[in-house]
């Protein structure tokens, strides 16, 4: 499967987590900017099948999220 | 002793010399305590995300710990008193950063790019995101670098 040839009619390349590898940024609840870029629109957290954030960044990633919402920093919801 | 991150946000009435007085007398009780205050991060007047307690703008203050858990316990009591503190939250880090945090680079590179960058836009898109439903992170795929084709998707999907 994740080896397949480009082919396939419903290929999708192979997508790499933002947050691994060099150079990537570090998840902080301070940087409003870049937790907002995994937020809706709504406010809601971007589920990891979307923007192919590994499970283990993902949790990471969640914290820093619910630690700035508590700071007022993001919103709950936006409505 | 442990390394810690503290926040808090004052009140929005009280001026820039009274929330930087406040974070001072924190510093005083973290010293008498037997800690070390590393590093101190005022950050202005910031809109808060949501009212809290009536208040739309709250002063936050960041201040980087090498304390034991005593004098934690002590400052954030004090913060659980303090009528001018809405909110604070401490955490455990594994080191400490150094130099400014991401907040105050991200007011640098506003204050040379215009004001109202990157977020004031993002931000008032969200506004008129209005009632969307199931599409709630439809946008957003792919992440930052498509954000120029946004307004044609949502476009074609109304």
């Amino acid at each position: 499967m994740s080896a397949a040839p480009a082919r396939r009619p419903f290929f999708r390349r192979q997508k790499s987590c933002p947050f691994s590898g060099p150079g990537a940024p570090k998840i902080d609840y301070k940087d409003v900017k870049l937790l907002q870029r995994f937020t809706s629109e709504r406010g809601k957290i971007v589920p990891s099948r979307i923007t192919a954030v590994s499970a283990k960044k993902q949790r990471e990633l969640a914290r820093a999220i619910k630690r700035a919402r508590n700071l007022a920093l993001l919103p709950f919801l936006v409505k | 002793m442990a390394l810690y991150e503290a926040v808090f946000i004052a009140r929005q009435d009280i001026s820039a010399a009274q929330a930087e007085a406040l974070g001072e007398k924190y510093q005083g009780i973290i010293a008498e305590n037997g800690g070390k205050v590393t590093k101190t991060e005022y950050w202005g007047l910031k809109n808060l995300a949501y009212r809290i307690k009536k208040n739309r703008k709250g002063h936050y203050t960041l201040l980087n710990l090498d304390a034991p858990a005593t004098a934690i316990r002590e400052m954030e009591r004090n913060l659980r008193i303090d009528e001018d503190v809405l909110r604070y939250l401490t955490v455990r880090v594994e080191e400490l950063e150094e130099g400014p945090s991401a907040m105050l680079r991200s007011r640098e590179e506003r204050g040379r790019g215009g004001r109202f960058g990157d977020r004031g836009r993002d931000r008032d898109r969200d506004r008129d995101g209005g009632p969307r439903g199931r599409r709630d992170w439809g946008p957003r795929e792919g992440a930052p670098r498509e954000r120029e084709a946004e307004p044609v998707a949502t476009g074609a999907d109304e």
